[in-house]
C-alpha cells in the first residue's frame, strides 16, 4: 500500500516531493511547503480518501538551515492506511499554508504549533494562542526555551 | 459545684468560641477547586464507599459564597492561578485551604515553565495532604486534622478575627499581606 | 475591546458596539435585540475539569461558542525531552487520568514500535485485560458524572460504588488504586496474582446485574431522554472533518474502531462487536458507551480463559529492565540496569506515530527519535482535544441547560486536552 501510494503521489505531484522514506512500516513523504495545500486536497478528496488529519504537530530541528518542521498524520477510514506528510520551514521565515479549509480539525492543532513553536500558518482564521496566555512572549517548546521556563514570563498573583 | 450538681446532664457549660468553633468544624462544607486528576479521588472522597458527609462535610458547595474550606486538588498552572486566587478571595471569613496531593504542595512532579510550584506561593494554606494523589482516607485523616484546627480557632486565612480573639488566646498568626 | 466571540460571530450587537465606541450616553429602545456574552469560566461545576466556555447567548439560546483551555497544561512534551523513555511512564497515568492504565499500554506500545520489540503472548493478554478494565472504569465515571450533570444523583452513587470495586482489583494486581505506570518496555512491571484474578471473575460476574439497575432508571427515563435525545447533534460528515473519533464518532454513523481496523494487541482474537449508532446526538453517544461497557466485559470473559502462562518479559537485555533480584547478583544486569537508566534505551533514528482505541477516542503518540535516550520529539494526539473543538458545532442552536448535557456526553478530559 505504501508503493502504490508513494507512486500515485510521484506521478501527480512529481516536483513538490522532495524526498521520502519508509520505517517500520511507515511511509514519510516531506512536500515542498508552497504545495502542501494542493497535495492534501489530493490526498483527501482523490481515490485514496484520507479523510482524517489524525495529528499535525510542530518540530523543531535546531539546525542552521530547515529549522521547524511541520508533521501531519493522515488517516484513511476505507483502506486503514496511515501516511506522513513532512514540511519544512526556515527560522527567519516559519510560514508555511494552513490546511484548515481541508480538514477543518487543523485549526486547534495549527493554533497549538503556533504557540509551542511560532510558526506562522499563512490563512488561518483565528491563529491565536491555545495553551499559554494570550500575553505570552515566548515559545515554549523550542529547544533553546528551558524547561524550568524564564523567569518572570509569568505571573502569580499576589498572597 | 452547686447548679451543675443540681441540673446534671441537662445543662452544658463552655464558652461561647468553644461552642461556635465546635459547630463551624461539625459542618464545614468543601468548596472543592478540582482541577485534575486529584479531582477524581476527592469525588471519590465523596462517594459512598469513603463518605465525607459523615464528618459533617454534606454537600460540596460549588459557590464560593457559600463554602468553608477550599480543597485545591490538581495542578495549579500560571494561567489557572488568578482563578483560583480569585475564588478564594470570594470565600466569606473564617475559610481554610486544603492542599491536596504534591501538585498543589510542591509543584508535584511537573518541574516546567507552566506549573506553580506549590500554591503557598500565593495561597495561605493550612493542611497539605501528601500523595499523588492521596487516597481518599488520606484525605479523609486531614479532614479531621482540619477539624481539630478549626475546634483551636485558628485559621491561616482569615484576617477577620474569630470568635474568642482575646489577646490572651493562642492563635496562629495570619500571613501578613 | 473586540471578544473573541465576536470575532467568531461576525454580527454585532448593539450594545457592544456602544461599548467599544465609548458611548456612555447610549438609550436602546428593544432590550430584546442584545446578546449576552456567558462566561462559564474554568472553575464550574459541570465542565469535567478546567475548562472555559465563552458563550454568546440570545435570550437562552446559544449563537455561539468559543471553548478556551489550557488550564492545565503542564508541558508534558517538554518534560518527555528531558526524560528518558522509562522515566516518562508514570506521566502518562495522568494524561487521561479516569483510564490511566490505557494511557499506559498506549504509550508502551508507541515505544515498543519504535524500539522494534515485541512483548510476549502473556504480557499482551494481560495488557488487554488492564485496557479493557480501565475503559470499564472510564465509562462508568462518564455514566456517573453525565447522570448527575442531568439530575440523576443516584446513578453517580451507584456508578462509584462499581469503581470503587474495580479500584480495589488494580491495587491488588498493579499495586496502585489509581496512578499505577504498570507497563514497561517489553512487558509488565508484575505478574497478575490468582487473587487478582479472582477478583477480576467475581466483577465480571456482578456487573452486568449492575449496569442494568443504572440502565433502568435512565433508559427509559423521559426526564432523561428528553435532555438528550436530540441535544446536541453532529453530521457523519461535520464529525470526520473535525477529527472526532471514539464513541462520539461511532454515533454518528461511521463505524471506525482501531482495535478493529488496525488490530493490535490480542484484540484479532477476540469476539466482540462495535456498536455503530446513527443520530449523532447525545443519546446516541450514551448508547454506545453503554454497549461498550457490555462488550468490554465479554472480552474480559473471553481474555481470562485464553491467557497463555509464560513470562511477562521479552527476552531483550539491552532494552528491557532487568529483574531487581538479578541485579544485585549477577554482573549482565548490572551492566544493563546501569546503561537503561542512565543513557536510556537506544532506539535507533527514525519517527513513528501509533495509535490506540483509548476511552475518549484515538490517543496516538508520535516520536521523533535521533537515537538519544530522550525522545527528540514526542507529541500526543489526545482524544479530548479534537473532540473539544466540536464544541461550537454541537452548542449551535441549543440552550442553556443543554451545553451541561451535551460536553457530559462528549466526556472530555482536560488532563489529557491540555496536555
Amino acid at each position: 500500500m505504501n508503493q502504490i501510494v508513494l507512486q500515485k503521489l510521484k506521478a501527480q505531484f512529481g516536483d513538490a516531493l522532495l524526498e521520502s522514506h519508509e520505517f517500520r512500516g511507515e511511509l514519510t513523504v516531506v512536500v515542498a511547503a508552497d504545495r502542501i495545500v494542493e497535495v492534501c486536497r489530493f490526498l483527501k478528496t482523490g481515490e485514496f480518501r484520507y479523510d482524517l488529519l489524525a495529528d499535525l504537530c510542530g518540530l523543531d530541528m535546531y539546525t542552521p538551515v530547515k529549522r521547524f518542521c511541520v508533521v501531519y498524520n493522515l488517516y484513511s477510514f476505507q483502506h486503514r492506511h496511515r501516511l506522513r506528510l513532512k514540511v519544512f520551514a526556515e527560522e527567519s521565515h516559519p510560514h508555511v499554508p494552513t490546511v484548515t479549509m481541508v480538514w477543518a480539525t487543523a485549526n486547534w492543532h495549527e493554533r497549538e504549533t503556533y504557540d509551542m513553536f511560532g510558526i506562522l500558518f499563512d490563512g488561518h482564521p483565528d491563529l491565536r494562542r491555545i495553551y499559554m496566555p494570550d500575553d505570552f512572549e515566548h515559545y515554549p517548546l523550542r529547544k533553546d526555551f528551558p524547561l524550568m521556563g524564564i523567569p518572570g514570563s509569568l505571573q502569580l498573583p499576589k498572597k | 459545684m452547686g447548679l451543675e450538681q443540681a441540673l446534671g446532664d441537662s445543662l452544658m457549660l463552655t464558652k461561647i468560641e468553644d461552642a461556635v468553633n465546635w459547630c463551624r468544624k461539625n459542618s464545614l462544607f468543601p468548596m472543592p477547586m478540582g482541577i485534575s486528576c486529584c479531582a477524581i479521588e476527592m469525588m471519590a472522597f465523596a462517594g459512598p464507599r469513603f463518605d465525607s458527609s459523615r464528618f459533617g462535610s454534606e454537600v460540596f458547595r460549588f459557590s464560593p459564597r457559600q463554602a468553608d474550606v477550599m480543597i485545591v486538588a490538581g495542578t495549579t498552572t500560571y494561567k489557572m492561578a488568578k482563578v483560583v486566587r480569585k475564588i478564594y478571595d470570594q470565600m466569606p471569613d473564617p475559610k481554610w485551604v486544603i492542599a491536596m496531593g504534591a501538585c498543589t504542595s510542591s509543584g508535584g512532579m511537573y518541574r516546567t515553565y507552566s506549573v506553580v510550584q506549590g500554591i503557598d506561593l500565593f495561597l495561605p494554606v493550612d493542611l497539605y495532604v501528601a500523595g499523588c494523589p492521596p487516597r481518599p482516607d488520606n484525605l479523609l485523616n486531614a479532614l479531621m486534622i482540619l477539624q481539630k484546627k478549626v475546634q483551636r480557632g485558628e485559621s491561616r486565612g482569615s484576617s477577620t478575627a474569630l470568635i474568642g480573639d482575646f489577646p490572651h488566646h493562642h492563635r496562629s498568626p495570619s500571613i501578613p499581606e | 475591546m473586540e471578544t473573541t466571540a465576536t470575532r467568531e460571530i461576525g454580527r454585532k450587537s448593539t450594545i457592544l458596539q456602544a461599548l467599544e465606541d465609548q458611548n456612555t450616553s447610549f438609550t436602546f429602545n428593544d432590550p430584546l435585540e442584545n446578546d449576552l456574552i456567558l462566561n462559564m469560566g474554568p472553575q464550574h461545576p459541570a465542565t469535567h475539569g478546567v475548562l472555559r466556555l465563552l458563550v454568546r447567548l440570545d435570550g437562552e439560546t446559544v449563537i455561539g461558542c468559543v471553548p478556551e483551555v489550557g488550564y492545565l497544561h503542564r508541558g508534558y512534551e517538554k518534560l518527555a525531552e528531558s526524560s528518558s523513555y522509562h522515566e516518562f511512564i508514570p506521566h502518562t497515568d495522568r494524561l487521561d487520568y479516569l483510564s490511566p492504565l490505557s494511557n499506559n499500554v498506549a504509550y508502551i506500545l508507541a515505544v515498543e514500535k519504535l524500539l522494534g520489540i515485541e512483548a510476549p503472548p502473556r504480557a499482551q493478554y494481560l495488557r488487554t485485560i488492564i485496557t479493557e478494565l480501565a475503559r470499564l472504569s472510564s465509562h462508568l465515571l462518564w455514566l456517573g458524572s453525565m447522570a448527575m450533570d442531568v439530575g440523576a444523583l443516584t446513578v453517580f452513587m451507584w456508578s462509584f460504588r462499581e469503581r470503587e470495586k474495580l479500584y480495589d482489583i488494580f491495587e491488588n494486581l498493579v499495586g496502585a488504586r489509581f496512578t499505577t505506570s504498570h507497563t514497561r518496555i517489553g512487558g509488565l512491571a508484575h505478574d497478575m496474582t490468582p487473587q487478582a484474578e479472582g477478583m477480576i471473575r467475581t466483577f465480571i460476574d456482578d456487573f452486568p446485574e449492575n449496569l442494568r439497575e443504572c440502565e433502568r432508571l435512565l433508559n427509559k427515563n423521559r426526564i432523561f431522554v428528553g435532555r438528550t435525545d436530540g441535544i446536541g447533534v453532529i453530521t457523519r460528515e461535520q464529525a470526520i472533518d473535525l477529527g472526532v473519533t471514539g464513541p462520539c464518532l461511532r454515533a454518528c454513523g461511521v463505524s471506525h474502531d482501531l482495535r478493529r481496523a488496525n488490530p493490535y494487541l490480542v484484540y484479532q482474537q477476540l469476539e466482540f462487536d462495535v456498536p455503530v449508532y446513527e443520530g449523532g446526538d447525545s443519546l446516541a453517544r450514551y448508547y454506545v458507551r453503554m454497549d461498550e461497557m457490555k462488550e468490554s466485559r465479554r472480552m474480559l470473559v473471553q481474555l481470562l480463559e485464553k491467557i497463555p502462562q509464560g513470562s511477562i518479559h521479552a527476552f531483550e537485555p539491552k532494552k528491557v529492565l532487568p529483574k531487581k533480584e538479578r541485579i544485585y547478583t549477577r554482573m549482565e544486569e548490572l551492566i544493563h540496569d546501569f546503561m537503561l537508566i542512565n543513557f536510556g534505551v537506544d532506539p535507533p533514528v527514525g519517527e513513528i506515530y501509533h495509535a490506540v482505541e483509548a476511552p475518549k477516542g484515538e490517543l496516538g503518540f508520535y516520536f521523533y527519535s535521533n537515537g538519544d535516550g530522550n525522545p527528540w520529539r514526542m507529541k500526543i494526539r489526545s482524544p479530548s482535544f479534537v473532540n473539544l473543538q466540536a464544541l461550537p458545532v454541537l452548542l449551535q442552536g441549543s440552550m442553556i441547560s443543554d451545553i451541561v448535557a451535551i460536553i457530559g456526553s462528549l466526556d472530555p478530559v482536560m488532563g489529557e486536552a491540555d496536555k
